[in-house]
Parts: structure tokens; C-alpha cells; sequence
């Protein structure tokens, strides 16, 4: 473990990409592991993509890479793609549309499936962030679906999240579906080389209209399999981090992040805890047999964790 | 803890044709393993650099140009080189039956010509990734 963490620390590609399966994996040493790397953290920019399937998400992560690296930034990817809720396997695409950069030392692409757990993606991304930044890159993109709270709770953590979105897929739908406007800082209308992106534009500004909010969401348009659009994209990215830094709300941000970081432990903990209860079999019994509900086999594990009664 | 198997799924070489690439990722997700799909036209550079930075298990290489002799090899000696020689190396495609022994020697440790099943391939793998730290 102390190699690992040394060679992380250092630059090391293979220790980066060993430390990540640690956490991955929940394998034996990650607590102590992210207690070493953790006070190395809290350098990078942390950059949310987020939007449907299909939307171009990975084609514009692996354009901003290339304009970041222009720039002389390191870049870390976490690319984020569901798991087989039959098999448990995934197939993970994303990087296709990024191979450019294989060859890049300034770039580290990991790919992660959802998995199944509950709660666990949202902890595990967190971890695996810090592991990406205590490793020096400037910046760091999670790629996810954002879809489920614990997506939602991912991106919260972001410093900037782009919501993608792309023409003719029932637009205003999707823009009032999952919060989206509630986790947009930036907005991106991909493939606005398609007809529907100006429609798609101004109901994005109407709908930004009516929300009032600290600091109003630009909205872009992007060709990303163009490269079209990106160098403005990626300055609003950072326009949106300074003026965040400069409003005041920084406080407010700080504050929703540790709290999305926090609540993703905290979900995953309990349940984790819970199911690792001797008793826990016996009140699936109980419940099953119905000689008590649910919630009361909640409250008998919460009593058993030493957890105080609640309210209800 | 049982611990999700990753491969990496990738085709180098020139030739464009990765249906049989694309069966077998999807042959390996139904089986309960995480695909890293990288698409056609890598370079062993490439497929070592991703295999790495994605701690994969397992490397399956599809090449039907020809140029396997070449390839295959060279990717398991770039894996060596970047200290990473424990990936379980396999190939396919459209593989001459005198090239199979040369590429063995050379670490490729299983070749899966047309025709053979995908059961076949998640067999071998679950029986050769090495498990553990
Ligand atoms: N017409 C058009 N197609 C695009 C654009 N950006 C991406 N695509 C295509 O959309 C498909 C999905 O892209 P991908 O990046 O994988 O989407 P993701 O699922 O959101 O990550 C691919 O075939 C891309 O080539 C664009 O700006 N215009
Ligand atoms: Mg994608």
C-alpha cells in the first residue's frame, strides 16, 4: 500500500490505476489508503459532463481534453457508464471516442461502470476523484449519465457541471426531467448542427428565465464531432468557476459539495453496516414471515448500530 | 468478495470489421464481466496504455488483417515493459493454424479461431485472470 500510495503520489501511471481498483474493489487498505492521499486533494478543477445516452458527452469530453491540454492542463476522466442490471457485466464505450489521448502522460482515462450497489457509485466516484487529484491533474471530468440520485449527487460535487442536451429528443422534456435545471452551471446544445437547435436554445433561455437563481447558466452550442464551439465552451466553464469564486455563493457551493460528498458516504454506510448485521437474515425473516413491518426492522438494525430512535 | 473481471476488448491492425469484437464484448458483459471496448484501428501502444491506466484483468485481441504476428507480440512485450506482464493476453481471428504456436511462445496464452463459442472464451478467462491484489 505504501508503494501505491508513494507512487500515485509521484506520477506513476500503474500505481494511479492499482489504487483505483483498491477502491473499486473495496479491497482490504482503502481506508487507509484515501487517509493518506486525502490531504494531497483539493487542487484540481472538478468538471461535471453530464446528459442522455447518445448526446455526445464522450465526443465532448474528448474535445475539452484536447483544448485543455492545449492550455498545458493534466487531465483525469472518470467515465461513467451503467452496469447490466441482469448480469452485473457492463460494456464500457466511452473511451472509444477518446484514444487519442491514450498516448498522452498528461491524460488518465478510467472508465467505471454503475455497478449495482446502492449509493456505492456516487462514494466510490468520490474516491476515485481524490485518488485523480492528490495525483496532480489540473482538472478532472466525470462523464456520467446523470440519472438516480446518486448521479445527481456526483455532479453536485462538481465545481462546474455541463449539461448536455441535443435537439429533437421532446426538448422541453428533457430539460425539466431529473432537475437538470437545478444541476446545470453550463449548458451545451450538442449536435447543433441538427435542425431544432435554435428552438432548443430559446426554450433553454425561457426556462432559465423563470428560475431565479444566483447565477444564470450560459447556454453554448456545440458540434463536437466538429470541433465546433468548444474553445467557448471551455471558457464558460471557467468563467462559471471564477464568477462562483467572486459572487459570494462560493460559501453556499462549498457547503453543497461537502454536503453531496458527506451524504454519498453516509447512504453507503448504513446500508453497509446494516447488512453486515448478524441479526440482519433474522429481520428479513420477520418481515417476510410479516411479524413485523419494514420500517420496525429498520429501527431493530438502526437500534443495533446504536442509532437513536426517529421521529417516526 | 468476488471481484468483477475487466477485459480489455480491442482490435489492432488496419482492417475496419469488429462485429466479432462486438460479440464477444457482449458475450462477456451477459457473463458478468466489465468490456473496455476501444474500437478499430489501435495501435499496441494504445491498447497497452488503455490496459494499464484501466487495471484490466485480461486483453482479447481481434485482428483479421493479417498483421497478428506482428501485433499480438508486440502488445504482450509492451505490457511487460510497462511492468504490467500479469494481463492475461488472448487472441482471435482469422489466425493460419501454423502462426498458433510461434504466438503462444510469445505469451499470447489462448488463440479462439472463427467459429469457436463465446462459452468458450468466458471459460477460458474466468480460469486464467489472475485473482487477488
Ligand atoms: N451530428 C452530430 N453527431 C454527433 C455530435 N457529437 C457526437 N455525435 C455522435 O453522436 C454519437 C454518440 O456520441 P457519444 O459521444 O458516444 O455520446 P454519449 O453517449 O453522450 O457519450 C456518436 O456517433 C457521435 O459521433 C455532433 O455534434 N453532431
Ligand atoms: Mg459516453
Amino acid at each position: 500500500m505504501e508503494d501505491l500510495v508513494d507512487g500515485l503520489l509521484s506520477g506513476k501511471v500503474r500505481s494511479l490505476a492499482k489504487a483505483i481498483t483498491v477502491i473499486e474493489n473495496d479491497r482490504p487498505g482503502k481506508r487507509e489508503l484515501l487517509k493518506r492521499v486525502y490531504p494531497k486533494t483539493g487542487n484540481a478543477y472538478l468538471l461535471g459532463i453530464t446528459g442522455p445516452p447518445g448526446a455526445g458527452k464522450s465526443t465532448l469530453t474528448d474535445k475539452v481534453i484536447a483544448n485543455l491540454r492545449k492550455q498545458g492542463k493534466t487531465v483525469g476522466v472518470i467515465a461513467v457508464d451503467p452496469s447490466s442490471p441482469f448480469s452485473g457485466g457492463a460494456i464500457l464505450g466511452d473511451r472509444i471516442r477518446m484514444q487519442q489521448h491514450a498516448l498522452d502522460e498528461g491524460v488518465f482515462i478510467r472508465s467505471m461502470a454503475t455497478r449495482s450497489h446502492l449509493g456505492g457509485l456516487a462514494k466510490n466516484t468520490v474516491d476515485v476523484i481524490h485518488l485523480l487529484d492528490a495525483a496532480g491533474k489540473d482538472v478532472i471530468i466525470v462523464e456520467t449519465v446523470g440519472v438516480g440520485q446518486d448521479e445527481v449527487d456526483i455532479v453536485r460535487i462538481a465545481q462546474t457541471t455541463v449539461v448536455v442536451m441535443v435537439p429533437g429528443l421532446g426538448d422541453s422534456v428533457q430539460i425539466a426531467k431529473a432537475g437538470v435545471m437545478e444541476i446545470a452551471d453550463v449548458f451545451a446544445i450538442n449536435k447543433a448542427d441538427r435542425d431544432g437547435a435554435d428552438k432548443l436554445f430559446s426554450e433553454i433561455r425561457a426556462m432559465l428565465d423563470m428560475v431565479k437563481g444566483e447565477i444564470k447558466p450560459e447556454v453554448f452550442r456545440t458540434v463536437a464531432v466538429d470541433d465546433v464551439g468548444i474553445e467557448e465552451l471551455v471558457q464558460g466553464i471557467f468563467a462559471h468557476g471564477a464568477r462562483v469564486e467572486e459572487s459570494g455563493f462560493i460559501e453556499d457551493k462549498r457547503a453543497r459539495k461537502a454536503e453531496s460528498e458527506l451524504r454519498a458516504y453516509l447512504v453507503d454506510n448504513i446500508m453497509e453496516r446494516s447488512l453486515g448485521l448478524h441479526i440482519y437474515d433474522d429481520v428479513v425473516k420477520r418481515v417476510a414471515a410479516k411479524e413485523i413491518t419494514p420500517m420496525d426492522g429498520v429501527e431493530e438494525l438502526f437500534c443495533k448500530l446504536g442509532m437513536e430512535k426517529g421521529e417516526n | 468478495m468476488d471481484k468483477k473481471i475487466k477485459v480489455l476488448i480491442a482490435k489492432p491492425g488496419l482492417d475496419g470489421h469488429d462485429r466479432g469484437a462486438k460479440v464477444v464484448s457482449r458475450a462477456l458483459r451477459d457473463a458478468g464481466m466489465e468490456v473496455i471496448y476501444t474500437g478499430i484501428r489501435q495501435t499496441p501502444e494504445q491498447i497497452v496504455a488503455t490496459a494499464v491506466q484501466e487495471d484490466v484483468d485480461s486483453i482479447g485481441m481481434s485482428c483479421l488483417s493479417g498483421a497478428h504476428n506482428k501485433l499480438f507480440p508486440k502488445v504482450v512485450n509492451l505490457l511487460k515493459e510497462k511492468g504490467a506482464g500479469d494481463v492475461l493476453v488472448f487472441g482471435g481471428g482469422i489466425i493460419p493454424d501454423e502462426d498458433i504456436p510461434g504466438l503462444k511462445e510469445s505469451g499470447i496464452t489462448e488463440i479462439f479461431l472463427p467459429g469457436a463459442s463465446t462459452e468458450d472464451t468466458i471459460e477460458f478467462i474466468r480460469n486464467n485472470v489472475k485473482q487477488g491484489v
